[in-house]
């Protein structure tokens, strides 16, 4: 593969509206020599060369799990940004390789679960295509960086994340000293003091800021995590310069590959190290690495740091005095609507404009699913309405981030001929669940069922916000992919006799105000779950002060009033 | 076991040698426990010499010895185990070692570019290696995104261009 | 994750299953060493029979044609064996849930 060193990497893709990196032919080689990696490593798989055991991280670095049905591919969806040619591609993908649906995660990815080891590297290569892939979404390497569903459009948005999650992202692609790390290494950042990118429970949690000259910083969380053993993470640094911002990624790293524990998996978490280290040693030992790295060959450049925020320019939006006023006249006269504007909208940060959050969570559906069909469709509206950009977030629904006010009206009907205007987020229906014992192979129990019976039990819009907001969260194992812990209210499958339970915990929050849900008593049967949910928000609704939301309520009662409602004697 | 430098086959001119054996007047490999024991005596010899050390070697243990060690042997006693990468880095970058360094273990031919960037000189491959995995492996990327111990030189922005193999 | 089943010296029946190496769809042993698609056709064994047919899988394992053999415990019903354990019964079954039309 010849490239001209001499050309200028200028971004070369069919669209250059969509707020996304844009490939270049160095990008387009290295995926075209990584599909061509893999399919020699099928090839030796399926001759033998390879024994599944070696063949297995390998996989697990493409994205390729097994799972109980069938191989399933996680697609990586960097930081949650997608133009809409690329989920179109998806569709394409969900068609050709798949039973034509996908299921966004609570890491901004996507899932197919259907795949076939044999027709895995054509499914790479047709990612490919549209510049995306399946890299590092699974394996003890340095996951997708994941970011807020909002970023480059929030009106409270300090530092752009996208440009330092996109750092990550190439920085961390088949870095060769940490390929092999004890486990898994997930980083999310936050440009937003108001965190929507759960940063205090990730390996790495970051939030972009300005220093005193305005100059861009970061500070810096780790150990955080969920899993089997949930922790809030600490904060390492207060203020890191931009420049040393990869130095300083490096120094965490190292001391991980290092340090970690290597005995047992579930001890192999940097959350972990930090843990049984103690914070002040920890710190020690990164700081330490920190200064005696050759910190000149990682200093971030001022201008390969613009040169990447390039790529993140504001959309071409137009002055639209007019727009604030055609929304409001709207929202006025139609309520259906206007409940979908009070709960399934942003405030973006230029005037005239508006994010929408199209729900992925249709009364009784399977939250974060998308057919085919309506991925398309909703590529068709981001083109349309957003200039071809949509977001995926880590409570799986979809964004357009950039809509129009005066056009919100067209978008949300458009939606709604779809299934995809449920105006819940934020309800006690806008629900995270992990694909569970109806997939997956790590699961004790379902997760699915138990989300679409409790959101056919709440369906009532007027009573969800009556509610009001409420997290809640199911996972069908300990591994927590559904953040059970960080929801107000949590809940967890575990096997009891290979028979279905579950666990209800309360009180969890992913965001600033982060903590752990803590466990209300006993874990209940299948049959029960939803009765216990319904028993909880009753007892919430009895007790709670004019204006308090569950969570404070929560906090105000603690769990007495709760678990004696679900556990008094009759 | 075969040698390999640049993805070539290379002759090995060390030999391993037991802690209790004697050393041969030839260049040796010892274990880290004899290298510390017997550093004295180590020092006096006019033969190269070579240490090798677990996977759970702290580089600065190591640092002391560097300068009377042409050759680090380092284990991978399971592939998944990446120590050996941090290994090898930080002894080429934080302590500035030129001499050589070898990956010994459970290795997989996929995993042979990145041990280049890392600073490693050679592999050891199982004796019934197909070696031309082993080469097509090295040379299979002309990309990187990272900085390492290679002198890649950048192309733009963040990438650089490799030529391993 | 799977409970390793004890067969020594009892009568659980038992049957064998993994996911096919290239497809990675669920399989389960058959007569004649064959590999079904459904579980209505697995064999059942018991015991040292039990055991025998793990080993025969692990060598099906060797030969690239399944990955991650393992027994689990059915009853025998009329239509078939019929898993004991949720897990299993998923694999034989499929999910519970429906897929969102395409």
């Amino acid at each position: 593969m010849d490239i001209a060193e001499s050309a200028i990497a200028l971004p070369v893709a069919a669209t250059t509206r969509a707020g996304i990196y844009h490939y270049d032919e160095y990008d387009r080689e290295f995926l075209r020599e990584r599909v061509a990696e893999f399919r020699d490593q099928v090839e030796r798989r399926l001759a033998g060369a390879l024994s599944e055991d070696e063949f297995k991280p390998l996989r697990l670095m493409n994205g390729l799990y097994l799972q109980l049905h069938a191989y399933m591919l996680r697609c990586a969806i960097p930081y949650g940004v997608l133009s809409s040619e690329q989920l179109r591609q998806l569709a394409h993908i969900a068609r050709t390789y798949d039973r034509g649906f996908g299921h966004f995660t609570t890491r901004q990815n996507l899932q197919f679960n259907w795949i076939k080891l044999e027709e895995a590297p054509d499914a790479l290569a047709a990612l490919a295509e549209a510049d995306l892939h399946a890299l590092q979404t699974s394996g003890n390497c340095i996951r997708n960086v994941t970011t807020d569903e909002f970023a480059g459009a929030a009106a409270d948005e300090v530092v752009d994340p996208r440009v330092y999650a996109e750092i990550l992202r190439q920085w961390s692609t088949l870095h060769p000293e940490f390929s092999y790390l004890p486990r898994k290494f997930k980083i999310a950042i936050t440009g937003a003091q108001n965190d929507r990118a759960a940063i205090q429970v990730h390996d790495i949690g970051l939030l972009a800021k300005r220093g005193p000259n305005g100059e861009a910083g970061f500070e810096v969380w780790a150990g955080g995590g969920l899993g089997r053993v949930p922790i809030i993470g600490t904060k390492l640094r207060a203020w890191l310069p931009e420049p040393e911002f990869l130095s300083y990624m490096e120094a965490v790293l190292r001391v991980y590959n290092a340090l970690g524990g290597r005995e047992n998996i579930h001890k192999a978490r940097i959350k972990i190290l930090l843990r049984d280290l103690g914070a002040a040693r920890f710190t020690e030992l990164v700081e330490r690495e920190f200064a005696t790295l050759p910190r000149e060959k990682f200093r971030l450049d001022p201008a390969v740091v613009a040169a990447i925020r390039a790529h993140f320019a504001p959309p071409a939006f137009l002055a639209l005095p007019e727009a604030a006023e055609v929304l409001a006249r709207q929202v006025a006269a139609d309520t259906a609507f206007a409940d979908w504007v009070a709960h399934n909208t942003h405030p973006h940060r230029q005037p005239g404009y508006i994010s929408a959050v199209i729900s992925l969570k249709p009364i009784g559906g399977i939250p974060g699913d998308a057919s085919a069909a309506q991925m398309d469709a909703v590529a068709e509206l981001a083109d349309r309405y957003s200039f071809d950009e949509i977001r995926v977030t880590h409570v799986q629904n979809l964004v357009l981030p950039h809509v129009r006010q005066d056009e919100l009206f067209a978008v949300w009907r458009a939606l709604d001929a779809l299934g995809l205007a449920t105006a819940n987020i934020g309800t006690v229906t806008d629900i995270i669940a992990c694909p569970g014992l109806d997939y997956c192979a790590l699961a004790n129990a379902r997760a699915i069922p138990v989300a679409q019976l409790l959101s056919e039990r709440f369906a009532d819009l007027r009573r969800q916000y009556d509610i009001g907001p409420l997290t809640l969260n199911i996972s069908g194992c300990i591994n927590a992919c559904g953040h059970h812990h960080v929801g107000a209210i949590g809940i967890l499958g575990v096997d009891k006799k290979g028979e279905e339970f579950y666990q209800i915990t309360l009180g969890g929050s992913a965001g600033n105000d982060a903590a752990i849900g803590e466990i209300v008593g006993p874990a209940v049967p299948y049959d029960a779950v939803v009765d216990a949910v319904e028993t909880i928000v009753h007892t919430y609704l009895a007790h709670r002060q004019a204006g308090e939301a569950f969570l404070a309520a929560y906090r105000r009662l603690g769990v007495a009033p709760f678990k004696e409602a679900l556990y008094a004697i009759a | 076991m075969p040698l390999l430098e640049q993805g070539f086959p290379v002759a090995d001119r060390f030999v391993p040698v037991a802690d209790d054996a004697p050393l041969p007047d030839a260049p040796a490999i010892v274990s880290l426990a004899r290298l510390q024991r017997e550093a004295e005596a180590l020092a006096g010899r006019n033969v190269a010499l070579g240490v090798q050390v677990a996977s759970t070697t702290k580089p600065e243990d190591l640092a002391p010895l560097l300068d009377r060690v042409a050759l680090l042997v380092v284990e991978f006693p399971k592939f998944r185990d990446g120590r050996g990468f941090t290994i090898a880095r930080t002894l080429r970058e934080r302590y500035g070692y030129t001499g050589e360094i070898r990956a010994v273990g459970h290795i997989l031919p996929d995993q042979y570019a990145f041990l280049v960037r890392c600073g490693f000189s050679s592999v050891a491959v199982p004796e019934a290696a197909d070696l031309s995995v082993w080469a097509a492996a090295l040379g299979r990327f002309h990309v990187a995104y990272q900085a390492a111990v290679d002198a890649a030189p950048v192309v733009s922005g963040l990438r650089r261009r490799l030529a391993l193999g | 994750m799977q409970a390793k089943v004890k067969t020594k010296g009892t009568a659980q029946p038992v049957v064998v299953t993994a996911n096919r190496l290239r497809d990675g769809r669920v399989v389960w042993l058959a007569a004649g060493g064959r590999w079904a698609e459904p579980v209505a056709e697995a064999a059942v064994f018991a015991g040292e029979a039990a055991e025998a047919a793990l080993a025969e899988a692990a060598e099906a394992e060797r030969r690239q044609i399944v990955v991650g053999p393992y027994l689990a415990e059915v009853r025998v019903g009329a239509g078939g064996p019929v898993p004991l354990r949720a897990r299993e019964r998923f694999r034989a079954d499929g999910p519970s849930v429906g897929i969102v039309a395409a």
